[in-house]
């Protein structure tokens, strides 16, 4: 009886650390945008729904190859991302933080009814039933080990184009300083329009992975959203490594809250846990204050 | 007395006397949804005013709706009592949420994120609890079989305006009574620097703490009342993000400095999705959505300080400005 046990603990710690790639993905996206522009996206979940209806259409209604639809999917979202930005951000970067955010709140809705409006409410799914992978009595599905490498190597280029590249550089520059980074020559409306494309394209990737994992309907976004925003939180908004350490943290408790009971429990754990963390290490969670 | 102090009174005796004069059922029915969502909304103003920005009310409103509905079902507990303990639920989640972020000063948008994922959880514990609640398909409260008043339930339409008009003008009064207090000040000292008003003496998480937990208790008599008069709530309709975003939008719109700005902002959203609703019809499920969130977005963009708010503010230009300096000369919130 133990044995069994400490087989389906240990398989839902792993299913947990898989998850944890995807949260941390979607960590990363409004981390940059946070970081660099200093907005936050309400309506980040709602981008990746909107990239999942993407992966639909390509791949069940125009027949296109699951990995031949990825990349233009991500593309659809990034041109998303830098669109949002274009429209909503830029009239208001002048304007109080909170109307930013609001403006975001609003587009949440906007895209929410239009999902509604052009896709129904209904159901829909890939249809691709990736094989389970079977290991000393675990079962994993190949399909969160695909997102959890998928996303890893995502991160990875991102960390790349940020360390390597010119545009990298001083992407990372303008999030130290706003005001001085203009002074230097650097063109920041063209930055803030690259990293929102950026945030958007890591977007588009989560969805590619989350579609082979959730069923897609137009409010889909609220299953993962709240728990990104309060990885981003835990994790000190704009700090990349934080986020990245909370989603593996909240991932793993979200799949041991899943094993004892539904999987909505797990949320509710991870969201005690996170009132928990705020009274031991307030200092952890301000890493960046604003 | 001059125009200015007899024109409360009324509007006061106009709004009570007009169920008596217009019967149209349709009509009360707009404008009672119209009193109970204006209460949300100035509940969520009292806190909105001074830059503490919460995207949880939806879980307080949750709360209170679920709780008296719930206890009345299960337990058979008359709203008169049920009502207060969901008032009482809600001001605990308030506290055990808002008493760490005020504490370690989470602010701005890190509270933003804080209230949004709390209104996002209490959706997903009534859908979690589905054997109890009915999940995402909704919930009933059943129908009394004694008497109409113990178990809060009135078919007529009438009574439901004065009980909704009663609490809406409840509402007015403590806006009214915290713009009149010392934590008024208090308040505005801290929205406006933290540091600042606490070296002034100002018990700065107590203050933010008593405002929330007042907020809270507001928002959830309102989701209480919403259920007992809808006799339906689901989790979409009474919690969640959407709930609280609509809120925020709706004093937005209204205008967040003044303490009528949050029933013009019902008066507008609620008869705006009514129309579109109607205009689209039934086969267009979504569209009056998608014009209202267009319609958001371009609000915040062009028209920041709202209805009522910028209406105000032309006035007082044009009157030279001095007159009537309350509360209205301060911008949008900093956070």
């Amino acid at each position: 009886m133990m044995d069994i046990f400490d087989i389906y603990l240990l398989e839902a710690i792993v299913n947990g650390i898989l998850l944890g790639g995807l949260l941390a993905l979607l960590a990363l996206g409004l981390n940059l945008i946070f970081g660099v522009i200093d907005v936050t996206w309400i309506c980040y979940a709602e981008l990746v729904m909107i990239g999942m209806y993407g992966m639909y259409y390509l791949v069940q209604v125009f027949g296109l190859p699951y990995y031949v639809a990825a990349p233009f999917t991500i593309l659809l979202v990034a041109g998303l991302g830098a669109l949002l930005h274009l429209l909503v951000i830029a009239p208001l970067l002048s304007a109080p933080p909170i109307n930013q955010l609001l403006a975001t709140g609003g587009v949440l809705f906007v895209l929410q009814s239009f999902a509604s409006v052009a896709f129904g409410i209904d159901f829909r799914n890939l249809g691709i039933r990736m094989p389970v992978l079977k290991f000393a009595d675990m079962h994993f599905s190949y399909s969160r080990l695909l997102a959890f490498g998928a996303a890893l190597i995502g991160m990875l280029l991102v960390y790349f184009f940020m360390k390597r590249t010119y545009v990298g550089t001083a992407i990372r520059a303008i999030s130290q300083d706003r005001q001085i980074m203009a002074l230097m020559g650097v063109d920041t409306r063209r930055l803030y329009l690259i990293t929102s494309a950026l945030g958007g394209a890591l977007a588009g990737l989560a969805s590619c992975l989350l579609v082979l994992q959730y069923d897609i309907h137009p409010f889909v976004g609220l299953s993962f959203g709240p728990i990104t925003f309060l990885i981003c939180v835990l994790g000190g908004l704009g700090n990349f490594v934080g986020g990245f350490v909370a989603a593996f943290v909240f991932a793993v408790i979200i799949s041991l809250g899943g094993l004892f009971s539904d999987l909505e429990w797990g949320y509710v754990l991870a969201f005690a846990f996170f009132i928990v963390m705020m009274f031991i290490k307030p200092a952890g969670l301000l890493a960046r204050r604003s | 007395m001059t125009l200015r102090q007899l024109g409360p009174w009324i509007a006061g005796a106009a709004l009570i006397a007009l169920p008596f004069v217009h019967r149209d059922p349709y009509h009360l029915h707009i404008l009672i949804l119209i009193l109970i969502w204006a209460f949300a909304y100035t509940s969520w103003s009292m806190m909105g005013r001074f830059g503490l920005v919460s995207l949880g009310h939806g879980g307080f409103m949750g709360v209170g709706a679920y709780v008296t509905a719930l206890l009345w079902n299960h337990l058979g507990v008359s709203p008169w009592l049920g009502i207060p303990v969901a008032m009482a639920a809600a001001a605990v989640l308030a506290v055990i949420v808002a008493y760490p972020c005020f504490r370690f000063r989470i602010t701005g948008h890190y509270f933003v994120l804080v209230t949004l994922a709390l209104s996002g959880i209490v959706l997903q514990v009534i859908t979690a609890t589905r054997d109890y609640t009915g999940g995402s398909l909704g919930y009933t409260p059943d129908r009394t079989k004694g008497s109409q008043l113990l178990a809060l339930q009135f078919d007529d339409k009438i009574t439901w305006y004065m009980i909704a008009l009663g609490v809406w003008a409840l509402g007015l009064a403590i806006w009214r009574w915290v713009d009149g207090s010392m934590d008024r000040y208090a308040l505005e000292a801290i929205s406006e620097d933290e540091d600042a008003a606490a070296a002034a003496g100002v018990n700065v998480t107590w203050e933010k703490l008593k405002i929330t937990v007042i907020s809270a208790l507001m928002t959830a008599l309102a989701g209480a009342l919403y259920c007992q008069y809808q006799m339906f709530i689901s989790p979409d309709t009474v919690s969640g993000i959407a709930v609280s975003l609509q809120m925020v939008f709706a004093v937005i719109v209204g205008g967040l400095y003044v303490s009528l700005g949050p029933t013009v902002g019902a008066i507008i959203t609620i008869m705006l999705a009514e129309v579109l609703r109607i205009g689209f019809g039934t086969k267009a499920v979504g569209w009056d959505n998608l014009v209202y969130g267009v319609l958001l977005v371009l609000f915040i963009i062009f028209l920041p300080k709202g209805i009522l708010g910028s209406l105000a503010e032309r006035l007082k230009a044009r009157a030279g400005g001095a007159t009537r300096g309350k509360s209205l000369k301060r911008g949008p919130a900093k956070i």
